[in-house]
């Protein structure tokens, strides 16, 4: 057939290629792991990512294909590859149109637990004068209220805010009152002062409760100490309340992770899953307050975690396999940047980072943090994070204050020594309290973050379960599709 | 089997001469509603006509394999056309050239399929054609189509534009568009082009301004790289307008499905392809993994073209579930049952027109028939040679006596 052309006709010349830019790193002997502007993986061998810098593929040969597809080359008179990229990446990005979705009111300090490696430095539950007052409370909602977000979620916290409930109440009361905006609510709390009353204003205002679950009785109850000795008990006691009178998709769970957890990864999920849960979030412990105070942050470190997090991981992933569907969240979380160009607004799982720009925190007093481990960090005497207080200060203050928008803009992972050129820079995030807590810096020194081996270790044990593990794959797909 | 749809009339009268051609609109005999100019009777029998003529029908189609003597006492027009025609029925529409008699069904009101050529005239050359592209001045047929879109029932359900390249005349084309929306808002419009003119973005806006409730542009997409898409479209540079097109057109909100034709070039990589679409492109409104029809340029590039389905249906099965994990809509298009791995039967639709939908002698035993796309009557069907009757409760027994 003559009028037909052969497929050689519509290959491009060496000098009409370009490159797009990737990110690579080595990946074991001459295996190269490479990933696109928008963080699509590819692997490929040493020999053939040297041709593709140079640009020696043809149409053909097979690399071209790999290539192109993968958005590694593109032409220099073609568009659509670009244009794709661009696409692709506003949608990514596109959290940034939700400012300060988040407002954390500490209404109170006090707290009836003594946990050793508690966030905040508690105080006795008898002195009010921990606790948040009313006039701070509505000058932290005008704050609130003049965030650009249509949709925000107040929480609240403590100590344990349920000690200081008629404030709760009043704010919620005078959140709905305002008008212009969508409202979610929280209680983080640990449910040892659940009652008929407070459920019953859950229910009423559509509140989402929050609680700790470290595990089973022992390790949570050396976790968080408490006169009788019960507050697991408390604790399991008001998940199963809460779920019968608000519903079963009303009450989260959050672990903390210490040195006594380490071993027990299975036992702590399945007490998640024997009490009904959908799944488990398997946190770091975090280096803040307290728990650098104690040195327990210094007891292990990021490797250990590691081997904890993957034994949970396939642990979770047998579970699914058996038939119970349960999602480990920071995986679900990760996989859907991963797999998807969904924004996720994650805190600590973006950069810009979320300092500010995705929470403010308003303390007890008045005076107002960027995240809430910045107010941690201001109970052991370092003010980095502290922007400003809800009566000499208004939204916008806040927000272009030099200490914000001096974390945020020397701490982005896009143009970040290491970040900038590591392959998971996608999806990963900028954590500047993280690492001014750890190393003094809000950029830091990534070689030596635990924070960022943790992020290499996860998504490197992700991808090596998507590519050669179908079963599991299958599954942890189902996390990132929803 | 294959409904006739093209035709030359036995005979024709009344038609005048200063009109090359005519659309006539086919109502029954005793028909109540209100008539219009390109309104004809139609009749099966020399009764009929009878009864036509008392009830003053200034027009008449006249199916009959006989010819027929009105001895003057009837002075209106009259077509007649063979017995074969005889599924033409109220409603239904068709172009009339008054010189040759050659005659276009082109619309049947009972039809779920019904399609408008739009042109003939392409930018690409795909190897499987169709409708194998010719450069003449064919913009009559818009004009045809103007003419015929108000006797068309403003109750129909779903109409499809097709070409050649359908946006050729790109302005005349979107301007009957926009009739469409003013007279068919009810109607699923589907409109088959290349997408390569939406790279314009005069074009892309003028499609965006029709604002049709329910307008679909559904663009071919082959391969993830630019030279397979091009080297089987037969056009370098198509594959990077195309997708810069399809972009265009989601950015503006505009519904677009992509098409993905199978054979010997795409099928082989259709999960690469079908992972591409659910990494780049989630956003489109649906995809459809359809199989080839042999007719047209298929035939001449048959040793090219022609891949079994049971040959690739395991790379389909995996290129829908890729989509499906993406969220993406996605449907099989032209693949009988049998010949597809089951994961993909619940994706596998009864795609094919009902004027060219055939099914052969083992369909008769298969418990899927009434569910399944069966076969392409056109042009050189080829059948796969995984064509087996799907029996439930045999599969056990002869899975016993084995
Ligand atoms: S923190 Fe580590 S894993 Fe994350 S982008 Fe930076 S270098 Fe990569
Ligand atoms: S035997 Fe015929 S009806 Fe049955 S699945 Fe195959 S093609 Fe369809």
């Amino acid at each position: 057939m003559a009028r037909f052309l052969r497929p050689e006709s519509f290959s491009a010349a060496t000098e009409d290629l370009l490159l797009l830019p990737f990110n690579f790193e080595r990946a074991g002997a001459h295996q190269y792991l490479v990933a696109n502007m928008v963080g699509d993986f590819v692997r490929l061998s040493e020999e053939e990512l040297n041709r593709l810098v140079d640009l020696q593929v043809r149409p053909g040969d097979g690399l071209y294909e790999k290539a192109y597809a993968a958005h590694l080359v593109t032409g220099t008179n073609q568009k659509a590859q670009r244009q794709l990229l661009a696409a692709r990446l506003r949608s990514r990005m596109s959290f940034l149109q939700q400012t300060t979705p988040l407002h954390i009111f500490v209404v109170t300090l006090r707290c009836e637990h003594s946990c050793p490696y508690c966030q905040v430095s508690r105080q006795s539950t008898d002195r009010s004068r921990f606790d948040m007052n009313e006039q701070t409370a509505m000058s932290a909602l005008d704050i609130a209220f003049a965030s650009p977000t249509a949709r925000i979620k107040i929480e609240f916290q403590g100590g344990e805010p349920l000690l200081n409930f008629p404030l709760i109440r009043k704010i919620v009361a005078a959140a709905k009152q305002r008008s212009g905006k969508q409202l979610d609510f929280v209680i983080a709390s640990n449910l040892a002062l659940l009652d008929d009353t407070v459920l019953e204003f859950c229910k009423e205002n559509n509140v989402l409760l929050s609680t700790s679950l470290d595990g089973p009785a022992d390790l949570h109850n050396k976790n968080r100490p408490r006169p009788d000795a019960n507050s697991h008990e408390l604790a399991v006691a008001g998940i199963r309340r809460a779920r019968e009178i608000l519903g079963p998709d009303r009450i989260g769970a959050l672990m903390t992770t210490t040195e006594a957890s380490l071993d027990r990864v299975d036992e702590i999920i399945d007490e998640y899953l024997q009490l009904g849960l959908d799944g488990i979030f398997l946190r770091p412990l975090s280096p803040f307050g307290f728990a650098i105070k104690t040195k327990q942050f210094a007891k292990y470190d990021a490797q250990k975690w590691l081997a904890f997090y993957e034994r949970g991981l396939r642990r979770v992933l047998e579970i699914n396999r058996q038939g119970t569907p349960f999602r480990e969240f920071y995986a679900a979380l990760l996989l859907t940047r991963m797999l998807s160009d969904r924004p996720i607004g994650y805190v600590d799982l973006r950069s810009p980072a979320g300092a500010g720009l995705g929470a403010l925190v308003y303390n007890y007093d008045g005076s107002v943090f960027a995240s809430d481990e910045g107010r941690m960090l201001a109970e052991t005497g370092d003010d980095a994070f502290r922007l400003g207080h809800v009566e000499h200060d208004s939204y916008n203050s806040l927000i272009l204050s030099d200490k914000l928008i001096g974390a945020i803009s020397s701490s982005l992972t896009q143009c970040a020594p290491e970040c900038s050129t590591c392959v998971y820079e996608s999806h990963c995030g900028a954590d500047p309290v993280y690492h001014h807590a750890t190393q003094g810096d809000a950029l830091g020194i990534k070689p030596l973050s635990a924070f960022c081996a943790r992020q290499k270790g996860i998504m490197g044990l992700l991808l090596d379960i998507l590519e050669n593990s179908p079963e599991d794959a299958a599954i942890l797909r189902r996390w990132a599709a929803a | 089997m294959t409904l006739p749809l093209y035709g030359t009339a036995s005979q024709s009268a009344g038609f005048s001469s200063d009109k090359a051609r005519s659309i006539l609109r086919l109502r029954s005999v005793d028909s109540a509603a209100e008539r219009h100019v390109a309104d004809f009777a139609i009749a099966r029998t020399p009764d009929d006509i009878r009864r036509a003529i008392e009830a003053d029908w200034p027009s008449i189609l006249f199916v009959s394999d006989g010819s027929i003597d009105l001895c003057g006492t009837f002075t209106g027009q009259l077509v007649a056309v063979p017995p074969k025609y005889n599924y033409l029925a109220d409603g239904d529409v068709i172009g009339f050239d008054h010189a040759s008699r050659k005659f276009r069904t082109l619309y049947r009101r009972n039809s779920a399929h019904n399609s408008f050529l739009v042109t003939e005239r392409c930018n690409n050359y795909c190897l499987m054609c169709s409708q194998p592209p010719k450069n003449v001045d064919d913009r009559w047929i818009l004009s045809e189509i103007r003419e015929s879109l108000p006797l068309i029932d403003p109750a129909t359900r779903a109409l499809t534009f097709t070409g050649g390249e359908t946006l050729s005349d790109w302005e005349d084309f979107t301007a009957v568009l926009k009739e469409c929306r003013d007279r068919l808002s009810a109607t699923a419009i589907q409109v088959l082009t290349n997408g390569r003119a939406f790279a314009d973005s005069r074009i892309v806006d003028a499609w965006k301004e029709i604002g049709h409730p329910n307008l679909m542009a559904a663009i071919p997409v082959y391969a993830s790289v630019d030279h397979v898409h091009d080297h089987v479209v037969q056009a370098k540079g198509a594959f990077d307008e195309t997708i810069l097109g399809i972009l265009k057109l989601k950015d503006r909100g505009q519904r677009v499905e992509i098409r993905v034709v199978l054979h010997a070039l795409t099928a082989p990589i259709i999960e690469d392809t079908g992972r591409w679409i659910a990494r780049n492109l989630p956003f489109v409104d649906h995809v459809a993994l359809m199989g080839l029809e042999n007719t047209g340029f298929a035939i001449a590039n048959d040793t090219m073209l022609w891949m079994d389905p049971v040959d690739y249906g395991d790379g389909l099965a995996r290129a829908v579930d890729h989509l499906s994990a993406a969220g993406v809509n996605v449907s099989v298009y032209n693949l009988p049952k049998c010949v597809l791995p089951k994961s993909v039967w619940p994706h596998a639709l009864q795609s094919i027109s009902d004027w060219k939908n055939g099914f052969v002698e083992e369909c008769d035993r298969c418990d899927a028939k009434t569910t399944c796309s069966g076969f392409f009557t056109t042009g050189r069907p080829r059948f796969s040679r995984g064509v087996r009757a799907i029996i439930s409760q045999r599969d056990e027994s002869t899975a016993l006596a084995g």
